[in-house]
Order: C-alpha cells, then sequence, then structure tokens
C-alpha cells in the first residue's frame, strides 16, 4: 500500500500507468473484441484512410485491417519485450551474483567476458545473433535478450559484491549454510527489489530493440504483424499514405513513454535511498521557526545556547532532540558535553552554526549568541562567514569529512582563501605552518598527500588544522578521538589542550567518555533525552555527581586497574525522543522514581555554575 | 588437559598486487606466526589497536579465512570446516557491529533458525521450544521474532547475536568488539550476560576488543597484539599493572582515566610501521624509548618474565 501510495505520488508515473494499462487492458480482450482477421488480404480495399466504413483506423497496402492488425502486434511486441526482459534479468542476475559473490579469480574471468560483450555495438550484436541463428522473432528475442544481459550482470554484481563482504553472510555460513542456499535465501532477497527496478526500466527499451529488428525485416515475419514489422512494411508509403506509419509508430510511442515514466516511478518508490530522502537536497541553513519569544540576551560567555529547541520533523512524528538546553563557554575554557547516543549533543552542535540537516530538522525555540548576536536570526550570508572563521568544527571521521579526490594541502588553502583574500602561495606557506602547528611531521611534503595516504591520526590533525585555519575563537569537536585508537587519542587530546591555552579558544568537546572529559574539560554538561540533566565544573561532576543517571553511568566505565569483574549497568534502554515520557526522561530505569518524576516538567535547580534536573539528587548540591 | 583451542604458529599473509592469472606481487603479513593456547571454560582478551591483525586472527579461527601457514587445534582435533554442519558446532563467532551481522530481509525467527535447522536438523516444534529456551536467556521477549532487524535498537540486536550463537550450541565462541557500537550504559548488560551465559554452557570465549578496560574486567588471560604478533601474554589483573612489554605500558598509559592529568605519553609523532615493508627486528622499535641496536636486527621471542607473563621483548620492563 505504502509503495502504490509512493508511486501515484509521481504524477507522470500515474499517468504512464494509466496509460500502459488501457494498453494492456485492449490486448487482452482481443479474444473478445469485435475484430477483423488480422492476416486477411483485400487488395480492392489497400489504404483505406482511418475512420472509413468498416475500418476504424484504415487498411494497409494489402487491404488488412489496421485496427487488428495493431492490436495483435502490439500484444506481440509486448510479449515479446517482456519475455526478453525476464530472460535477460534471468541471466544477467544470475551470473552477477554468482561474480559479485565469490569474487576473486571467478569474479575476473565472469566480468571480463560482460565486458567483450559490452564491447559491441548492441545493434551490432544483435544482427550478428540473428544473421547467425536465421530471421524470425525467437531469434530476435534471444538476440535482445543476449544484448541486455552485461547491463544486468554488471548492475547486479555490483550490489552482490556490498551485500557479500556483509557481516551476515559471514553469519550464515557459520550457521552451516552452503554457497546455493545463501545465494538464494540471502542474497538473493536482499538484490530482488534492484532487479526488479533494473527491469522495469529495461522492458520498454527491449519493445524498441525487437521493433528495430522486426523494421530490418530480421524479426516478425510476415505475415505476422508485429509493430516494428508493421512500420517497415509501411516505409514505402510514408509519403502517400502516412497513416499506416504514424498508427504503429504512435503505439510504440505510448508503450514506450508509459513504460519508461512507470519504471522511473518505480523507482523511486522501490530504492531506498530515494525513499529515505537522499536526493532531497537540505538547505544551506538549518529552518529556524521560533515559537514563543527570543530570550534576552544574558551577557554569558563568548558562545552562548539559550533554551535551545531543536526537532525533527519526519512525516507525522516529531523527534525533540535537542529540549530546551542553555549552555556557554568563555574563551580558553573546554565546555564538555557528555552524553550516550541519542541524547541529542551532537544535534545541540550542529545548531549552532545552522548546519542541521533542514529539513527534517527545524530549531523550534531559543537563542544561539555569539558575542551577543543571535546566530538563529542571522541571515546565510552573515552565518556563512562565521562558520570556520569564527566557529569551527571538528567531526568525528575525519575520512568521511575530508574530500577524497583533492590533496590535503589543496583542501586547507581552500578553508583559508574562503574567508581571506589571500594569493596561493601565501596561502600554501599557512597550510604548511597549519600542518606543522598540530604536529604532522614533515608538513612540506604531507601538503602533497590524499586522505587516504594518511593514518587515522594524521587525518584527524588534518581535521584540527582545518578548523584552525582561520584562527576562529570557539572550536566544536564533536567526538574527534572516537574513531581513534588509544594511543593516537591520547596524543590529539594533548594537542587540543596545547591549542586551548596557546591561543586562548574556547572548545565544546562533545563526547561519551568520562576518561577524556576528566582529562581535558573545565565543565561539563550530562545530557539525556535530549535535555541537560546536570551540569558544573568536572571535579564537581566526577567527584560528587548528583544526577542518579550521571552517578550510574560512571559506575557503568570499566576503569582500568580494576582486574576481573562483574561490571554496573543501567538496565533498559535511552528513551526514543520521538516518544519522551513525561517528566524525568530517566525514571522509568531509575532505581529512586516516584510518583512526582513521571509527571510535569522537573526545572534545572542550582546556581550558574552547578546545577541539576532531579526531585531526588544523589547529593545536595552547593 | 585438553585445552580448547590450540593455535601453533598460525600466520596469515595476504597477497597484493598481480593481475588475472598471475601470482601476486607482495605480501602483508597480517597475522606473523602465533601460538597460545585456551583452557576450557577460560576467557582469553586480545587486545591490540587498528590493524593488529585482531580481527583476521579471529576470521582464522572461525574459519572464514584460510591460514597461509600454522595449524588450529578446537577439543584436541585440527580445525576442519569441510563439513560446515559438524564445524558450527564447535565454534561460533559474535559480530562487532549488530545490525549488519542481520539480515535485513529476515525475520528474527528465521535468523534463529538457521542454524538449528542446518546445524541439528531440528524439526519446526523442537526449533521452536529451543528458541523459546535461548529467548529466555537472553532476557529477549519472543514476540520479537516476528520482526525483522532494523526495528532493533544497537542493545536488542547484539542480543539477538548472542542468540544466534547460543542456537548452534557451540563449545568457544569469538566475541569480535561485541560491545564497541553499544552504549556505556547498555555494553554492561551485554558483558555481564555474557559471564553468565559462559557459566550457564560452560563456554570458552575468545573475546577480541580496543578497549582496555573492557578487556580487563572480561578476561582470565589477556593477550597484546601489535603488528600482526603477539607482543606481550599474561594474567588479566597483572599484565596492565605491571607491564613488561613497553608497547603495553603504552596502551596502558594512553587509556583515559579520571584522575590522571593529560599528558601525551609518546611525544614522537610516530605512526604504524608500514605493512608492505615492514621494517626488520622489532616492529615497535620505532616508537620505543628503550629500543637499541639489536632491538632493530632481530625479532625478538615471547619469553617468560616471572609466572604466567610472557613478552616479547630484549629489554623488558621490570
Amino acid at each position: 500500500m505504502m509503495f502504490l501510495r509512493l508511486l501515484f505520488r509521481n504524477r507522470l508515473a500515474a499517468m504512464g500507468a494509466i496509460v500502459l494499462a488501457i494498453i494492456l487492458i485492449l490486448v487482452l480482450a482481443i479474444p473478445i473484441l469485435p475484430l477483423q482477421d488480422p492476416d486477411v488480404i483485400k487488395t480492392s480495399d489497400r489504404f483505406l484512410k482511418p475512420f472509413s466504413d468498416g475500418h476504424l483506423l484504415g487498411t494497409d497496402h494489402l487491404g488488412r485491417d489496421l485496427l487488428a492488425r495493431l492490436l495483435h502486434g502490439t500484444r506481440l511486441s509486448l510479449a515479446v519485450g517482456i519475455f526478453a526482459a525476464l530472460i535477460a534479468a534471468t541471466i544477467g542476475s544470475a551470473v552477477g551474483i554468482v561474480a559479485g559473490y565469490f569474487g576473486g579469480r571467478i569474479d575476473n574471468v565472469i566480468m571480463r567476458g560482460i565486458d567483450m560483450l559490452m564491447a559491441f555495438p548492441y545493434i551490432l550484436l544483435a544482427l550478428a545473433i540473428v544473421a547467425a541463428l536465421g530471421p524470425g522473432l525467437m531469434n530476435a528475442l534471444i538476440a535482445v535478450a543476449a544484448v541486455n544481459i552485461p547491463f544486468f550482470a554488471r548492475n547486479i554484481r555490483g550490489i552482490t559484491v556490498g551485500l557479500a563482504g556483509r557481516e551476515f553472510i559471514d553469519a550464515a555460513r557459520l550457521s552451516g549454510m552452503g554457497h546455493g542456499r545463501i545465494i538464494l535465501t540471502e542474497l538473493l532477497p536482499n538484490v530482488l527489489s534492484t532487479i526488479v527496478i533494473a527491469m522495469s526500466t529495461t522492458v520498454g527499451w527491449m519493445i524498441l530493440e525487437t521493433a528495430g529488428l522486426s523494421f530490418l525485416g530480421l524479426g516478425s515475419q510476415p505475415p505476422q504483424a508485429d509493430l516494428g514489422s508493421m512500420l517497415g512494411e509501411a516505409r514505402s508509403a510514408l509519403i502517400t499514405n502516412p497513416h499506416t506509419s504514424i498508427i504503429p509508430g504512435i503505439m510504440i510511442f505510448l508503450i514506450v513513454m508509459s513504460i519508461n515514466l512507470l519504471g522511473d516511478g518505480v523507482r523511486d518508490a522501490l530504492d531506498p535511498r530515494l525513499r529515505s530522502g537522499a536526493l532531497s537536497r537540505p538547505r544551506a541553513k538549518t529552518i529556524v521557526d521560533r515559537k514563543g519569544e527570543v530570550p534576552a540576551d544574558d551577557g554569558k560567555g563568548l558562545l552562548n545556547l539559550q533554551s535551545l529547541d531543536t526537532q525533527f520533523h519526519v512525516s507525522n512524528r516529531v523527534y525533540r532532540a535537542v529540549n530546551d538546553v542553555s549552555l556557554f563557554v568563555n574563551r580558553g575554557e573546554c565546555l564538555g558535553i557528555i552524553g550516550e547516543s541519542g541524547s541529542g549533543k551532537s544535534v545541540t552542535a550542529l545548531s549552532v552554526m545552522g548546519l542541521v540537516a533542514s529539513p527534517p530538522g527545524v530549531v523550534t525555540g531559543g537563542a544561539v549568541r555569539y558575542e551577543g548576536e543571535d546566530l538563529l536570526a542571522a541571515p546565510y550570508e552573515s552565518l556563512r562567514e562565521k562558520r570556520g572563521n569564527k566557529v569551527a568544527y571538528i567531526f568525528q571521521d575525519p575520512l568521511s569529512t575530508l574530500h577524497p579526490l583533492y590533496r590535503v594541502g589543496d583542501q586547507l588553502m581552500e578553508a583559508i582563501q574562503v574567508h581571506h583574500k589571500v594569493t596561493d602561495a601565501e596561502a600554501k606557506q599557512r597550510a604548511i605552518e597549519l600542518l606543522m602547528s598540530v604536529r604532522i611531521p614533515n608538513a612540506e611534503s604531507r601538503i602533497r598527500n590524499y586522505p587516504h595516504e594518511m593514518s587515522g591520526g594524521m587525518r584527524q590533525r588534518v581535521g584540527i588544522a582545518m578548523a584552525l585555519a582561520n584562527d576562529p575563537d570557539v572550536i566544536i569537536a564533536d567526538e574527534p578521538t572516537t574513531a581513534l585508537d588509544v594511543t593516537v587519542q591520547a596524543q590529539i587530546l594533548a594537542l587540543l589542550d596545547d591549542l586551548r591555552r596557546e591561543r586562548g579558544l574556547a572548545i565544546v568537546f562533545i563526547t561519551h567518555d568520562f576518561g577524556v572529559v576528566a582529562q581535558l574539560c573545565d565543565r561539563v554538561a550530562v545530557m539525556y533525552g535530549g535535555r541537560i540533566v546536570e551540569e558544573g565544573t568536572t571535579t564537581d561532576i566526577l567527584d560528587h555527581p548528583a544526577h542518579p543517571y550521571t552517578k550510574r553511568l560512571m559506575d557503568c566505565v570499566p576503569e582500568l586497574g580494576g582486574g576481573k569483574r562483574a561490571l554496573a549497568a543501567i538496565p533498559g534502554l535511552p528513551p526514543m525522543v520521538s516518544d519522551l515520557p513525561p517528566g524525568c526522561a530517566f525514571a522509568p530505569r531509575c532505581d529512586k522514581a516516584t510518583e512526582a518524576c513521571r509527571k510535569g516538567e522537573i526545572a534545572l535547580s542550582g546556581s550558574e555554575t552547578r546545577a541539576v534536573r532531579c526531585i531526588h539528587p544523589e547529593e545536595e548540591i552547593a | 588437559m585438553t585445552p580448547a583451542l590450540k593455535v601453533e604458529n598460525l600466520a596469515k599473509t595476504f597477497g597484493v598486487g598481480g593481475g588475472l592469472f598471475g601470482r601476486p606481487a607482495a605480501g602483508v603479513r597480517a597475522v606473523r606466526p602465533m601460538s597460545f593456547e585456551v583452557a576450557t571454560g577460560e576467557t582469553l582478551g586480545i587486545v591490540g589497536e587498528s590493524g593488529c591483525g585482531k580481527s583476521t586472527l579471529a576470521r582464522m579461527l572461525v574459519g572464514l579465512l584460510d591460514p597461509t601457514e600454522g595449524s588450529i587445534e578446537i577439543e584436541g582435533r585440527a580445525l576442519d570446516n569441510a563439513d560446515p554442519a559438524a564445524f558450527g558446532r564447535l565454534i561460533q563467532y559474535m559480530f562487532q557491529d549488530p545490525v549488519s551481522s542481520l539480515n535485513p530481509r529476515k525475520t528474527i525467527k528465521q535468523i534463529m533458525e538457521a542454524p538449528l535447522k542446518r546445524l541439528y536438523g531440528m524439526g519446526r516444534t523442537e526449533r521452536d521450544t529451543r528458541i523459546d529456551e535461548i529467548f529466555d536467556s537472553v532476557n529477549l521477549r519472543s514476540e520479537f521474532l516476528d520482526r525483522y532487524p532494523h526495528e532493533f535498537s544497537g542493545g536488542q540486536a547484539q542480543r539477538i547475536g548472542v542468540a544466534r550463537a547460543l542456537a548452534a550450541a557451540p563449545r568457544i565462541i569469538i566475541l569480535d568488539e561485541p560491545v564497541s557500537a553499544l552504549d556505556v550504559s547498555v555494553q554492561a548488560q551485554v558483558l555481564n550476560l555474557l559471564r553468565d551465559l559462559k557459566t550457564e554452557f560452560n563456554l570458552t570465549y575468545l573475546f577480541i576488543s580496543h578497549d582496555l578496560a573492557v578487556v580487563e574486567a572480561v578476561s582470565d588471560r589477556i593477550v597484546v597484539l601489535y603488528f600482526g604478533a603477539v607482543v606481550e601474554i599474561g594474567k588479566a589483573e597483572e599484565i596492565f599493572a605491571r607491564p613488561r612489554h613497553p608497547y603495553t605500558k603504552l596502551l596502558a598509559d594512553s587509556a583515559p582515566v579520571v584522575g590522571r592529568p593529560l599528558k601525551a605519553p609518546e611525544q614522537k609523532d610516530s605512526e604504524l610501521p608500514d605493512p608492505l615493508n615492514p621494517p626488520p627486528g622489532c616492529a615497535f622499535a620505532t616508537r620505543c624509548p628503550r629500543a637499541t641496536e639489536i632491538c632493530r636486527e632481530k625479532e625478538p621471542m615471547l619469553e617468560p618474565h616471572g609466572g604466567d607473563q610472557f613478552a616479547a621483548c630484549f629489554h623488558p620492563l621490570e
């Protein structure tokens, strides 16, 4: 049902479906329609115009009824096209799956064979096949199917290679399945939708190819009618009696057009990437739609978030990723935001510079102030001028944030030249200095490296250098060391710490690791279910956690040096932000929760530097 | 007593380059010859950084990769995966990514049935009772059986992974980073579940992880890998407290710990050696503060350093 709704949302696809359905009904109804025999020759009635007596569409050069020939011919052409598509899809997909699944030499040999098949111009190949097998509709069908096998083989192999490396295939092997069973029950269901998509877009093409062969006299043989041979026979009378060519021509046009439109619609509706809106381009800036009043500037910090609300609106659900979050960070200070996945820590960070993908993201309330200016109200040009220049980001995975096709030096130079009008030579010099400042050895030669030529730690240094390129005042680091090994992590953390002391940077450091927070941050905010549940100085939080969540989360973290032991766990799962419980989001997992915890808003109480959102805190905060 | 798992001189070299029919031009030694034993009921931890050969080792042990040299013995018999059914009953593998290890187009019931059907040839009713039993022991509700993998959170999906490995009723389970994709508060749930199951079913674990603290908390003994070779083996409570190999010490010092001031334990900005062109001698020598001439010439062998601790180092720490 979902599929049909998606399909018919596409107007053109719906139109294609209707036209195709009419044609199919007409063609299937041939036995009960009052048609004349399509092959009866009556030369006295030759070249009758359409709408003449007894012949609705007129007659052809032998006086045969065009309507009857058209419908019979359409039936034949459609049958041949669909049948050829089925054959090509079956053989091509089988070849593709086998090549992709086994890989290595088998893949190499098969795909080189397919490449050779592809290297021939398709019509030449089809002609050669028909020439070898002799003319006839069956042979034309074989030729058209053979010509299209490479298309399916290549497509399906590509998908299969990706799937064959996935862990569920290994798991199936360990469950005792053989190769045949893995291909049939594990791989095939996963590639089936691709096969259907590829077929829906090629049936039209195959009808056209078959018509082409018939037009050349290599397909259907007289007196049998198909659309191609009708065109071929009408060719000589093109000028004198154009209707004999135009009628089958229009039919071919209608069939191919409707199938292609429908095929595109099917692809759009089935393809999971398109369905999830991958092609809907997010805007350059997050949509701001603030309900209620914008909080007045309270003059805190260099970067100041006031009661920020960010939500995702997906169809009719609302994901409240960030709820009423207030934070600030001063020059030279490092603020940690700690939380588990789905706690809203990354969305908070991305909201600052309007980087939340929009749609579906919407900032629905609050303010983000940089030196007092409300960034949420700022026009895109002014925001863009500040991105990277005043506030820069470091992301988790440097491999996906660096462009794989450009040298790291060029990417650094670009980042500099966006904000500063400097010559290439100056920019290059600056790029080298930046790489040196993040302690990359041999910076002069390293700027010529591509990202894949560097190790994870070196890439993250480039990511940091990129963030430093325009001497920003604030750096927002979103789990910058999570993807790195511990020895490398230690180096990167030490580097960030030095940089902030040398340059007076304000750092917002997002992480899930208490050890990292303890070593780097001055103050910490703990997030859960899109809210700040506790904030304070790092020492206060680590030594005297007040919120039960903070305390129990810290108990879960195994510390090195404890030997073999049982670990503390928090039962249950973090809440879904689309379905937050009323009251405290942690209440369902908390052993101190009472009735009062499960209703109404619980306010963040305490001072500016130490606050907790809990009715039964572990410790009274000073 | 026969060890549950015995590995002798196990090594894997991957060919690099070479054309359609040509021989590979070069080899990357992902795992250098290594030997160790795992006693029945023991948990052996394996730690190391990315690229140290942890996963290659694991995949060889479960027969997903063929070793280049050396032998693997499971309960006294050489590894033989000619009969997938017999092999699957001995050893199972639990994957790192809970979601990608479950086929997105199958229901949990179909996923759970595969090992029971293929390995034990169970009938329908027998399967249903067995699945109910397993789901009970991993705290999953049986109404999950009709759902598809994408409907589960990471922690639940990982539990389904545990359930699938248990369905094979193996003797040994290889746990490859079983909790690294999970949140801290959920991670402990899975670890504790694994520990309880081990006692209940008398399992032997090989626990692979990059998280030293987690490995230490669950293991009896720990193997430290560097660049495809074992650099140190020892008891869990000793190895990080009193490391002998300088690399083990570097690892232990690098782990961020609450209450320890931040300092880069390694000021040299060195990287892992190039696997296509490995240096002679000890692979760690370029990063090692204690390295001398001999380290750059000869490969050190694993030697005992007090009790059960073995380290491959010419200049071990005291």
